[in-house]
């Protein structure tokens, strides 16, 4: 219990193997309590793995973890009595009304039917499903299955929500009111531990990242820490004329002094630039050679060139399909 | 749905549904396991088709029967029916417990079970829940066989009393028998191969046995087996209960049958499902 203030989540050397495929092999895991923590890696990296073993779904072929304290082999229990679950499929009952499952699991955590009925209202209301509360779960969007899954795991407020891939699937709009939940939730004061193999959502929402492929973790830090360790910044140039994309190629290269990349966009260019000072005299010179300018902005690198510094492979496209074997 | 206007009183809505952070007790083992029941009945209230069988089968068993083997059999099919009703009653219930393990095995395929297992309650409420919920449908079957029987002219010896006890020891044993079916819900990894390995071994059980004919006309090696069936002590039992006649022997041999499948698979269901 002493260490309960310490670490939401404290892992070390976890491996998990089905069959002879090591889904898991040695991942360390500290996730400080009320942040935000992303797991970041595509498919098949092992994501899912982790969060079941520190879930107490799965349990570990060697390694420890203490989730808020509580091993998650020999004190499940009380693992489970603090924690939250919101599985990558639709973790709901699809056969029963979002009411009903709301009312269901109010029930299993032990509210009396008044309660829980009471609770699942309030919890329909603020999440814009009152109207549907009566409907089965099997006609709902996509979105709307999000919502509610999200919202059975708060029906009671849980210490530590794990969360995996809580927007893959799902549409832009749906995806940002997943993301303003979560923030909403780990602003209450509740940790979350999301999954994702998308850049920009663990850039947007997580405090820091866990970067795994193959099973191992290959990086760890905040988005800025992760960003700064490839080292250099991002220039992103748009010109007005795209005609003349071959003679701004031509100033930026020998001002910079590093080769620039012709984006799909006709009218823009990047480069990776290692000296920072040097991208003020390029926009001057530039304008000196007489192309026009929309945009000139130098950024962090992304997550996805991060992504491919670390691993020495890039992302895989959007290819939703099926996570670990698990 | 939440549309720009309604943000701010949304956000209300949202800080006071994020703001209750006092967990309640656990629910015991019987409250979890009744709140799983109740689960169960309301998938039969949003999609009663799936009584179909429950109801449909009772009536093809008990109408076919009576009427294609009651003249052969026993002269006229009001006779026959004294005999076959129970077994008739033995043998839809029995196959009707096949769709415990077929339930599972298809809930556990889904996110839905994921969460239960994530929950901090008695770890073996959603599987005992179920069946507690199963138990209602077999209740239900019985009831169809037993109503179609009456109207057909089945009287019974044994009056309420005999005809109630009846029912509860089957539904006692058919609640022992669906712990097998669960297991093979876990073992097995398609709903269609445990609703097909089920069957597969309910036909010979129920129809080598003495529910159609006694058993007397057969060759001794067939009623070897009929002897040993528990499906025929079942139907000896139940008949002798309904006739008013039954021993405690014939009773006692049901319910430790009954009380030794349920002593195995129910432990082996639990093992499976924790490790699964």
């Amino acid at each position: 219990m002493a260490s309960q203030s310490a670490l939401a989540v404290e892992a070390s050397g976890l491996v998990k193997a089905f069959g002879k495929t090591k889904a898991v092999d040695g991942v360390d895991l500290a996730v400080p309590p009320g942040m935000v923590y992303g797991v970041l890696g595509p498919n098949g990296a092992g994501k899912t793995t982790i969060i079941r073993m520190l879930a107490t779904l799965l349990r570990p072929d060697a390694g420890h973890a203490r989730v808020l304290g509580h091993d998650v082999v020999a004190e499940a229990d009380a693992v489970r009595g603090r924690v939250a679950l919101t599985g990558q499929y639709a973790s709901v009952d699809e056969d029963l009304t979002g009411g009903e499952n709301l009312v269901l699991l109010g029930r299993l955590l032990g509210l009396p039917r008044s309660q829980a009925r009471t609770r699942a209202g309030e919890l329909l209301d603020a999440f814009g499903l009152a109207e549907a509360a009566g409907r089965l779960v099997n006609t709902y969007s996509g979105g709307m299955r999000r919502r509610l899954d999200i919202t059975a795991s708060i029906i009671v407020i849980p210490e530590l929500l794990f969360l995996d891939e809580p927007t893959t699937g799902l549409d832009p709009r749906s995806r940002n009111q997943v993301w303003e939940l979560v923030r909403t939730l780990a602003a209450s004061g509740t940790t979350v531990l999301l999954t994702t193999q998308y850049l920009e959502e663990a850039d947007q929402l997580a405090d820091r990242i866990a970067v795994i492929d193959h099973g191992s973790l290959i990086a760890e830090g905040t988005p800025g820490q992760l960003k700064a360790s490839v080292g250099a910044g991002a220039l992103q140039v748009r010109l007005r004329d795209p005609d003349q994309r071959i003679q701004a190629e031509q100033v930026l290269s020998q001002t910079l002094g590093v080769p620039m990349h012709l984006e799909s966009d006709p009218a823009a260019l990047s480069a990776r630039v290692a000296d920072p000072d040097r991208v003020a005299l390029a926009l001057a010179e530039l304008s000196h050679a007489g192309v026009a300018v929309t945009q000139f902005a130098l950024g962090q690198p992304s997550l996805d060139e991060v992504f491919l510094a670390l691993t020495g492979h890039p992302t895989q496209p959007d290819t939703a399909t099926e996570e670990d074997a698990a | 749905m939440t549309a720009t206007p309604t943000t701010q009183a949304t956000d209300q809505t949202l800080h006071a549904a994020l703001s209750a952070r006092t967990r309640p007790p656990r629910p015991s083992a019987l409250a979890a396991s009744i709140t799983f029941t109740w689960r169960a009945l309301l998938k039969l209230k949003h999609v009663p088709e799936q009584l179909i069988d429950v109801v449909g089968l009772p009536i093809i068993f008990t109408l076919g029967f009576t009427y294609l083997f009651g003249g052969a059999l026993a002269g006229s099919t009001r006779q026959y029916l004294q005999f076959l009703l129970p077994g008739t009653l033995v043998m839809t219930v029995v196959l009707v417990t096949t769709y415990s393990g077929v339930t599972l095995n298809t809930d556990l395929t889904k996110g839905v079970s994921d969460r239960f297992r994530s929950l901090p309650i008695w770890r073996p409420a959603p599987i005992l829940g179920a069946l507690l919920g199963d138990t209602g449908r077999y209740l239900l079957a019985a009831t169809i066989v037993i109503a179609l029987g009456l109207a057909l002219g089945f009287r019974p010896g044994g009056g309420v009393v005999g005809v109630g006890a009846a029912v509860a020891l089957l539904l006692g044993f058919a609640f022992g028998l669906s712990w097998i079916w669960t297991t093979l819900g876990l073992v097995l990894r398609a709903p269609s191969a445990v609703s097909n390995l089920s069957l597969l071994v309910l036909f010979p059980l129920t129809l080598a046995s003495n529910i159609f004919v006694d058993p007397q006309t057969m060759p001794g090696w067939l009623q070897a087996f009929i002897d040993v069936n528990p499906i025929s002590h079942l139907v000896t039992a139940a008949r002798g209960l309904m006739a008013g006649t039954a021993t405690a022997a014939q009773v006692g041999w049901v319910l430790a049958a009954s009380a030794l499948v349920t002593a195995i698979f129910a432990p082996l269901t639990m093992h499976l499902y924790r490790n699964k």
